[in-house]
């Protein structure tokens, strides 16, 4: 699985975790204001892509991710 | 506990702590629900004496400073290491041979990181591979790894150090400067607070005075170690009694939970913004309740207020409110929020529920803190008395008492490295800080903070912001002329307290209120939410300014006192959460 695949994947499930229309996502967006979520709730969103993608994502890969590519880059390293 | 004011040094009593409390269990650190690392501090002992004999190897013995006299020859040693058992294991053997501990944030960046390494010229480094690696060149002194291995030249790792005989204590004296501690300056410029051993032993004295712990207690180390409230209260403050401390490498709520659970976490120290996230938790749990559950929750809430007003009783709120109290491992006694300032029904909200809220105020420029609300009773409108050791006045105060607060004592600081200028003009010539802040006394002598004379605001989650660190970013916006950004506080300090401070924008321009709102916002945007703007003001005035065209910052603030009110500020949408990256 490739960034490219898990974008739409990961969009989906915030999409989805946080109640927001899936079309208002895309990869290049700050994952904050596009989610209008903070710091914690982040943290609960990588809890649920851990169990989605099985992977296991130390929290200092992304201490400095803010958009849902960097994101998803981040997953990508790990699988 | 140990006796605070018997030792001229952090180390001296560190030393002590790892014999008198030999069977106690030290550390224990978690990876989510896994147990990593477990030690009494006897078994401390050995990783201690490992590293403090590389440093003693490894440290320059004579350093040619030209601010020696601050601390004698001390080497100094900068730590770099997310919240983990082995962070307190380097301080304890830093101090032991007698450097000086530079502790650096682990959440700024890795540029920031090597600027504060260079400026505060350590002689080595003690960080982990994963913060290391976000080093686009690494720092010029020797580099100790906590973990992983690197064959790099100057790159040593903990676990290949050899065994070794603890080597012989190096004494400081209270005045010499035990750590030197970064504060957010304005536009990237670092402020190292030498921090001296006296400073730190009489915080010590004075808060487990207050809030005293014996071994059995466990402290949830969770906000930064390099954090004053966490060196505290997460470190040397459970050392000194022999209690223990926790650390969870990750700090995900439903891991922060498991282990409060799981470990019968007693105490810890959080920000307001991990306050506001348990509360929150909470309200989730609540609302899946029936009706008559939530009412019964609240009538034995309004009880458990009435029966401890005016002293904790960690038992009693335990029985009568059990459902909470289990969600947060049924032991905890005090939550000590620290770092910007806390939300007053939020922290009344918990000391009803029996999960007392310790609220105090201080700045990195003096130790840990200068006052604190005791608990007996709680004043959630307060930021409590001075600590002992701490002399505190209101200096030039208006008709309602409100005035800059000035502190002195053996807890302040001596001064910023290498910033001879900057600390002339934080102190008074006889010895009082200058803090900034604006707060008056109540009749019982407990602060209260009400603005400041800074133009400056601080985050829920402790960051410092600078207005003008953000006008750049609303720079160019088509028909507007002139625009600064102001902390609300700083133009209005409030009657009751800081809570909700915010930014605020003062524009000239041609410009039609729909397009200034939309360019606002969208510029917005690019900002980290806590550096965002949360209103404007539109003005015709020109703006003050000297011959070379330089705003005259405080001429045009004193004009907004004069003629504008707080009210006429138009909002702008701002998301009301969130701050920073992917951390809390």
């Amino acid at each position: 699985m490739t960034r490219d695949t898990i974008v739409p994947k990961l969009l989906d499930l915030a999409a989805r975790k946080f109640d927001r229309p899936r079309d208002g996502l895309s990869a290049e967006q700050d994952l904050f204001d596009a989610l209008g979520i903070d710091s914690v709730d982040a943290m609960t969103l990588l809890t649920a892509l851990e169990t989605e993608f099985k992977v296991e994502i130390p929290d200092y890969e992304v201490q400095d991710v803010r958009t849902f590519i960097a994101l998803a880059e981040a997953i990508e390293r790990r699988l | 506990m140990l006796a605070a004011e018997t030792y001229s040094s952090l180390g001296a009593l560190l030393s002590d702590a790892l014999v008198q409390w030999k069977r106690e269990t030290a550390l224990i650190e978690i990876d989510r629900k896994k147990v990593k690392r477990e030690l009494t501090y006897r078994e401390c002992m050995p990783e201690v004496a490992r590293v403090a004999s590389f440093l003693s190897k490894t440290l320059p013995t004579h350093t040619n400073r030209e601010d020696a006299h601050l601390s004698p020859s001390a080497p100094r040693v900068a730590v770099l290491l997310g919240n983990q058992s082995r962070w307190l294991l380097a301080a304890c053997a830093i101090f032991r041979v007698g450097a000086t501990l530079v502790p650096i944030d682990y959440k700024l960046s890795a540029q920031e990181q090597l600027e504060l390494i260079a400026h505060a010229k350590a002689d080595l480094l003690i960080t982990e591979l994963p913060l290391a690696r976000r080093f686009a060149a690494p720092p010029s002194c020797p580099i100790l790894l906590v973990d992983g291995e690197d064959s790099k030249a100057n790159v040593h790792t903990w676990d290949a150090l050899p065994d070794a005989e603890m080597p012989p204590l190096v004494e400081r004296a209270r005045e010499d400067v035990a750590t030197i501690v970064y504060s957010s300056g304005t536009s990237g410029r670092a402020k190292g607070c030498l921090l001296t051993h006296g400073a730190y032993l009489a915080q010590l004295d004075a808060l487990m005075a207050i809030f005293p712990m014996r071994p059995g207690h466990r402290t949830f180390s969770i906000l930064p170690t390099n954090h004053a409230i966490d060196f505290m209260v997460g470190f040397i403050g459970p050392f000194a009694s022999g209690a223990t401390v926790v650390h969870q490498r990750t700090l995900r709520p439903e891991f922060l939970i498991s282990t409060l659970e799981e470990h019968a976490i007693t105490h810890m120290a959080v920000v307001p913004v991990l306050l506001e996230a348990f509360e929150r938790a909470i309200d989730e749990r609540l609302a899946k309740r029936p009706a008559w559950q939530q009412k019964a929750f609240n009538f034995l809430t309004t009880v458990n207020q009435a029966l401890t007003r005016d002293a904790v009783r960690p038992e009693l709120s335990r029985k009568l409110l059990p459902g909470v109290h289990d969600a947060f491992g049924g032991k905890l006694e005090l939550i000590f929020a620290g770092g910007a300032f806390v939300d007053r029904e939020r922290a009344e909200r918990f000391h009803a529920m029996g999960l007392p809220v310790v609220i105090g105020y201080g700045l990195t420029e003096c130790c840990t803190v200068a006052t604190v609300n005791d608990l007996r009773p709680f004043r959630a409108n307060s930021v409590g008395a001075p600590v002992k050791g701490v002399e505190l006045r209101i200096v030039h105060p208006s008709q309602d008492g409100v005035g800059e607060v000035w502190v002195r004592g053996e807890t302040l600081m001596r001064g910023y490295l290498d910033e001879p200028g900057l600390t002339e003009a934080a102190f008074t010539p006889d010895g009082w800080l200058r803090t900034g802040d604006l707060g008056k006394l109540d009749a019982s002598r407990h602060l209260q903070l009400v603005g400041r004379s800074k133009n400056m605001i601080v985050s829920p989650g402790g960051k410092n912001i600078y207005p003008e660190d953000v006008e750049g970013t609303f720079a160019g916006i088509e028909d507007v002329s002139e625009l600064a950004v102001f902390a609300t506080g700083y133009i209005w300090p409030a009657r009751e307290s800081l809570v909700g401070e915010g930014l605020f924008a003062i524009v000239r321009g041609d410009i039609e209120r729909a397009q200034l709102v939309k360019e606002l916002e969208l510029r917005n945007r690019k900002l980290p939410e806590h550096k965002r703007i949360a209103s404007f003001l539109e003005t015709a005035e020109e703006f003050p300014r000297t011959a070379s065209m330089k705003l005259k910052r405080e001429v045009l603030a004193a004009w907004l006192r004069e003629h504008v009110r707080p009210t006429e500020l138009v909002r702008l949408r701002v998301a009301e959460k969130a701050e920073g990256a992917l951390s809390l």
